[in-house]
């Protein structure tokens, strides 16, 4: 690797560049560090705490290879709640990939052993330990890890191929960096539309923007639907104890919302009406001593505001999850998480995870696992690719729009006022998880208005436009969301639409969007994506 | 969000500065870093995990600041709660990873719903 410097500007050299560190990143980083590849990973926080990631408890979706029928089972499990949507080679390419690789972070992660000291799990991690972990692991592998960091836009060689990125250093006063690299995986994460979800604050959809101005295509955006109860006011979207949850409005009359499968809407329905108050008492009482040391920070807000959640009834929202929880992302072309543009790859939250979870969230399990196993393979091909394409700054242009480079005169446009924008068309539970027609040409009209003013007028550099590409990529994200939302006229799994409140056998099909000034969808048939690697 | 640092307690490592994932601390020439930017906070807990001197009080309300009394909270014991109950630095023998309990919980409760 090495550094050269450029005016004011800081410069590197890459074989790989990941952009995102958290799990998909860093298990991209790794993958492309084993390869043998000099690899830089730049994130927008710190590689650690950073992302949903740190902040949850991911259980990863796990079947052995033995008995030959768990796979088979957990796959036809998956099958019954993917809608039409899941493909069950990716599901079985995703079991083996996450079976054969999480225990290979023993040196790094202290998973539970039995009396006999062996290894109880190796599937259920927590967040802080595991992206510790993995810190630790990439930094052993030489992986250079750049914090505080966040990508701004993509660079690209005259033929379109993706030769590196371009960000700022937010402890440095928002100095300028730029990267060159033989290829990139983009692993910033997805978005829950800057809601209050534990941990989602850098996860603004950078990555959907910057595929997208590379020529990627967004897939799957219609599942944004997913929503988690939490304490009102506090962050805490961690469902395990609300599993024995029982509800109850303002009268103290008990909601009709047990736990299931549509537990959310009927809470969501609920609060539409007003507020609604959640009671823990059921919750075991083995469960309640053991909630500490299985999900430390569930407690923290409980004893900060003095509440007994197992005696008292304490007041209860639903923050969006987007598309965390949801599926949407950056289409994957091929088995290597190739977007079909020469060398730039997917991975995580930021690759849509239709194939695997269908129209149905793949919380609890199949996200992590994606992200772990999307991880390796973008970073696996991403070496492979530098061994054949060197990196390096000559011919290479900056790709990024709206946010930095005014269309028309430049004028200040305020990034909170387009965040505000988003997140009242994409939290809603009358907007956003029940949809209708009417509701979502209001919500696109809105965001096209929004978009406008943005690509017209918005010019920015340095501390300025991080708050102006995160606004951007809200936009953008919730505008392709929004389109395929109109575009699917029925329901089917997350995607409720009141008006079209059946699942139409004819629209088993993914939805692709793209398009920035004019957005588009477009239906394409599944299992379409190349068995092969991507010809890069 | 983030409240305030005790500084007393802190050691000004910088380490909170280091992990914060929303960049909220300002490092000072000497003494404790500043909560440069308390709105940016993402009430992760992240810096309370990372703080061995038990130094930081994240309030957990994410939608307003709610001023706290520091000699209040730091008599009520909350401090350090976070980095104890998940067993790190001195803790590490005395409260073990129980995450992996989390599916047997799910499980029981799927089968009382039923
Ligand atoms: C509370 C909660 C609990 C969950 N529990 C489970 C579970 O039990 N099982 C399960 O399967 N899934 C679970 N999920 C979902 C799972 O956590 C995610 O699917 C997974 O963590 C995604 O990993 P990721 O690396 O793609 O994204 P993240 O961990 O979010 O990492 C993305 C990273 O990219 C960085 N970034 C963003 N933009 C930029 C930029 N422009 N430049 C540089 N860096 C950038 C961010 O700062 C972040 O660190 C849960 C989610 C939540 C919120």
């Amino acid at each position: 690797m090495s550094r050269i410097g450029n005016g004011e500007e800081e410069g590197l050299v890459a074989d790989v560049l990941v952009i995102g560190g958290g799990m998909a990143g860093a298990w991209a980083a790794t993958a492309a560090a084993r390869e043998g590849a000099h690899v830089v990973l730049v994130e927008k926080g710190y590689c650690g705490t950073s992302g949903a990631t740190a902040a949850a408890g991911p259980g990863h979706w796990w079947a052995p290879p033995d008995p030959p029928e768990a796979r088979a089972n957990a796959i036809a499990q998956r099958q019954r709640i993917a809608f039409g949507l899941g493909e069950p080679h990716w599901m079985r390419r995703v079991l083996d990939e996450t079976w054969r690789l999480l225990p290979t972070l023993a040196p790094y992660y202290d998973f539970p052993k039995d009396d006999q000291g062996k290894v109880r799990n190796y599937r259920a991690l927590r967040g802080p330990e595991y992206m510790r972990a993995l810190r630790e692991q990439i930094v052993d592998l030489g992986v250079v890890v750049l914090d505080h960091s966040p990508a701004l836009e993509l660079l690209a060689h005259a033929d379109g191929a993706i030769g590196g990125a371009a960000g700022i250093r937010t402890q440095r006063g928002g100095s300028p960096w730029r990267i060159a690299a033989g290829a990139v995986v983009l692993a910033a994460g997805g978005t829950s539309f800057r809601s209050h979800l534990l941990g989602s604050r850098n996860n603004t959809g950078d990555g959907y923007l910057m595929a997208a101005e590379a020529g990627a295509e967004l897939s799957g955006m219609e599942f944004t639907a997913a929503y988690t109860v939490a304490p009102q006011h506090s962050t805490m979207t961690r469902t395990m104890s609300y599993a024995f949850a029982d509800y109850f409005d303002a009268d103290g009359r008990q909601i009709d919302a047990p736990f299931g499968p549509d537990q959310t809407e009927r809470l969501a329905q609920a609060l539409l009406a007003g507020p609604i108050y959640c009671s823990l008492a059921r919750l075991p009482e083995d469960v309640q001593r053991h909630l500490p040391t299985i999900s430390p920070n569930v407690m923290l807000p409980f004893a900060r505001w003095g509440i007994d959640p197992f005696r008292e009834r304490f007041e209860v929202t639903l923050h969006t999850d987007g598309t965390i929880r949801g599926i949407g992302g950056v289409r994957v072309r091929s088995e290597d998480c190739g977007t079909g543009v020469p060398g730039l790859y997917v991975a995580g939250d930021t690759a849509s995870r239709e194939l695997v979870a269908g129209a149905s969230s793949g919380g609890g399990n199949v996200n992590s696992a994606w992200a772990l196993s999307s991880g390796s393979w973008a970073g696996r091909a991403a070496a492979r690719r530098a061994r054949r394409v060197p990196a390096g700054f000559g011919g290479l242009s900056a790709l990024g729009r709206t946010g930095l480079r005014a269309s028309g005169r430049p004028r200040p446009v305020s990034a909170a006022e387009a965040v505000d924008a988003v997140r009242a068309e994409m939290h809603p539970y009358d907007k956003n998880l029940f949809r209708t027609g009417k509701g979502l040409a209001a919500s696109r009209r809105t965001l096209d208005a929004v978009w406008s003013d943005l690509a017209t007028h918005a010019a920015s550099n340095g501390m300025a436009a991080l708050a102006l590409r995160e606004a951007t990529a809200l936009v953008a994200s919730a505008r392709w969301s929004v389109a395929s939302a109109e575009a699917r006229t029925e329901t089917r799994g997350m995607h409720r639409r009141l008006d079209h409140p059946t699942l139409d056998p004819d629209l088993a099909v993914r939805l692709i969007a793209g398009g920035f000034d004019t957005v588009t969808v477009r239906p394409q048939a599944t299992a379409a994506t190349s068995p092969f690697e991507s010809v890069a | 969000m983030i409240e305030f640092i005790v500084s007393e307690r802190c050691t000004a490592c910088d380490r909170c500065v280091e992990v914060c994932p929303s960049n909220v601390f300002e490092p000072m020439e000497a003494g404790p870093p500043v909560i440069a930017r308390q709105d940016d906070c993402q009430t992760c807990f992240m810096c309370e995990l990372y703080c061995t001197a038990d130094a930081l009080y994240v309030g957990p309300n994410a939608y307003h600041a709610e001023p706290a009394d520091p000699a209040a909270v730091i008599a009520s014991g909350l401090l350090g709660q976070y980095r104890r109950d998940s067993g790190w630095d001195e803790w590490q023998d005395h409260y073990p990873n129980e995450q992996w309990l989390m599916e047997t919980v799910f499980r029981r409760a799927a089968e009382a719903a039923r």
